[in-house]
């Protein structure tokens, strides 16, 4: 038995989190995310969660790190300026492998930039803007059924790999509505469990990933955001100890690349091929609408971070790959690292989507 | 059971210098735990960055060694997540008072039940001797090297006025009055903040004339002013000397308090 709806995407996205057990909310108001902790404010302490305004998005992205360690499914939601903040802290849940999940929906930067318009600038950010070297999940969704599943699935991998992961959501998919299917339940994945008496942060199993050992279940484990051994403790000068934990921080995602490869793959032999994420997606549905046929390849990316570059390859016949995105070609930088044909960048900033002319106009420059 | 088995053993030495006061305070703190009868497995310390900050490091407990600054806003998800949990908050005067001088407020205010110790060592010890909100005016420190132009914050004024429902300053020689009022902070339902004003020979007595440590452990003693004394003095109409410390139980009050364990 499923339930149709017809919701915003913001509302969605809380939706999705509530039913993947959500329990602890931190967050600050910011437009264009805010409909999400309003959402949230409303619904978690019915269900016996905890919703807290925190007094800025450095506190939030805390907040949800300390609730993660009791064993919570913690959230927050913000949009770029607050998204810049939270950088200090998402380093700090990357180095202390903190599960947690944090939602952007993104608008124009820099800076306050355009609060109330859509675009896609934070794609960077999301995966290189704390300091230091570190790995991250992002994922991004293109529909309202989308902001629900990807919020699910950001609190399995966040579980699963140990990680702070994002649904890079836009002003467009979080602001639209649209028709929903929800399902009776959602699928679950829980933290690996922690073997009591073992180093709180060893990792012998292949996947790199040590058991969680949650807080108050007397592990007495010291976390830490200073460089540290497998016990937890601070340990910042010694070269090689650094070198491995930073490496296996980084090789526990990027090595999972394949197995969280999330994408749809239209018209494989085609010579013309679109890449896109997030609301260009739908810009691109309509052209390959209105022009039927096999000659125009699609590549649709929903985990974007790790990026799963083998899905390019599919196309064998590629002769260009075309990226639609809101802003100036950051993940076209990224394509182009991974195929030997032209990658065509048609950015697009300033709030509005990119229209079917556009990109059937791109598509008709001759090389 | 003794403080003592409070402590991790192999984390042993640790990094403080010698005649540091910040040893002081952790025992204090580990005293009162002590006399709670609280169970390892249901405390968790949490702190932000600074040498008041590495205590947590120490103690055998769960432990939280965040962002500089932001150990209250760490320790607010821990509580309101789980209000079982006993959390307490180990700090600095830079890390609270001055970075996470915004989190500092709002706890307050929101008044949640945690119990927050702050080594107020007048300095920043850890970065070699920088000045502080609290660094006292004429002070030398690195960063001030003709003297601190600056006013300090009372950060017990300060948490008063934000709202905490405790609020208690003692300095490292007052050992037994420090470990009291750490205890009745525990005690206290809703947010609970003792400043411990302590010594660093390190960063801040060797640029500001105590050349032994005990020196400034007995310029803390000398300039500490009871609270009932001051109290006193007001109603004669006397006027209380600026480089006075106000020491004792200075608030308690029963507001109400967020994540107090229903």
């Amino acid at each position: 038995m499923t339930r149709l709806e017809f919701w915003q995407g913001n509302t969605a996205c809380a939706e999705g989190a509530l039913a993947a057990g959500c329990t602890f909310f931190g967050g600050y108001p910011i437009t264009p995310s805010t409909e999400v902790a309003e959402h949230m404010a409303a619904k978690l302490p019915k269900k016996g969660g905890v919703f807290i305004q925190m007094e800025d998005e450095i506190a939030s992205m805390a907040s949800i790190i300390g609730a993660s360690w009791t064993g919570a499914r913690a959230m927050t939601a913000t949009s770029g300026p607050g998204f810049s903040l939270m950088m200090e802290n998402i380093g700090f849940a990357a180095m202390t492998e903190t599960p947690c999940v944090v939602v952007n929906v993104q608008r124009g930067g820099p800076s306050t930039g355009q609060p109330t318009m859509s675009a896609q600038g934070d794609m960077m950010q999301v995966r290189f803007g704390s300091h230091g070297d570190y790995a991250i999940i992002a994922l991004c969704p293109a529909s309202v059924q989308e902001m629900y599943e990807l919020t699910v699935k950001a609190f399995n991998l966040a579980d699963k790999y140990r990680v702070p992961v994002f649904l890079m959501a836009d002003e467009t998919i979080g602001h639209m509505r649209e028709k929903i299917l929800i399902p009776d339940k959602v699928e679950r994945t829980e933290r690996k469990p922690f073997e009591a008496g073992t180093p709180p942060f060893r990792a012998t199993d292949p996947d790199m990933v040590p058991g969680f050992p949650q807080f108050g279940t007397g592990q007495h484990v010291h976390v830490t955001g200073l460089t540290h051994d497998e016990r937890g403790y601070p340990c910042a000068t010694n070269p090689k100890l650094h070198m491995a934990l930073v490496k296996r921080l980084v090789e526990k995602i990027e090595n999972a690349r394949d197995e969280m490869a999330d994408y749809n793959i239209i018209n494989p032999d085609a010579e013309q091929v679109f890449v896109a994420y997030g609301a260009p997606v739908r810009t691109v549905q309509q052209v390959l609408h209105d022009k039927p046929g096999k000659d125009i390849g699609f590549l649709r990316i929903r985990t974007v971070w790790p990026f799963p570059e083998k899905a390019l390859a599919t196309f064998r016949n590629a002769k260009r790959f075309l990226v639609p995105e809101m802003n100036l070609g950051q993940m076209a930088r990224e394509i182009e690292r991974h195929v030997k044909v032209p990658v065509v960048s048609i950015p697009k900033l300033g709030g509005e989507l990119h229209t079917p002319a556009e990109l059937i106009a791109a598509l008709e420059e001759m090389v | 059971m003794s403080f003592e088995d409070w402590y991790r053993q192999d984390r042993l030495p640790h990094i403080y210098c010698a005649g540091c006061g910040n040893g002081t305070v952790i025992n204090c703190t580990l005293a009162a735990i002590d006399q709670m009868g609280w169970k390892k497995e249901e405390v968790v310390f949490v702190s932000g960055i600074g040498c008041s900050s590495r205590a947590p490091g120490y103690i055998l407990t769960d432990s939280l060694h965040t962002t500089h600054g932001r150990a209250l806003a760490f320790a607010t998800g821990v509580k309101m997540a789980n209000p079982d949990l006993k959390v307490v908050v180990f700090t600095g005067d830079g890390d609270l008072a001055a970075i996470g001088g915004n989190h500092f407020i709002h706890a307050c205010r929101r008044n949640i039940d945690i119990t927050v110790i702050c080594m107020n060592n007048q300095i920043y010890g850890m970065t070699g001797g920088q000045g502080s909100p609290t660094t006292p005016k004429g002070c030398i420190s690195s960063t001030t090297p003709y003297g601190c132009a600056e006013t300090p914050f009372d950060l017990c004024e300060l948490a008063t006025a934000a709202g905490a429902n405790y609020v208690s300053r003692w300095t490292s020689y007052h050992v037994k009055e420090l470990e009291k009022a750490v205890r009745v902070g525990f005690e206290t339902p809703g947010f609970s903040f003792i400043e411990a004003l302590v010594q660093c020979p390190t960063a801040f007595g060797r640029r500001n004339k105590f050349r032994q440590v005990m020196d400034h452990v007995e310029y803390l003693r000398s300039h500490s002013l009871l609270r009932a004394k001051r109290d006193r003095m007001l109603e004669n109409g006397e006027a209380i000397p600026e480089d006075m410390y106000v020491v004792g139980e200075l608030t308690r009050r029963n507001r109400p308090a967020l994540g107090v364990k229903q």
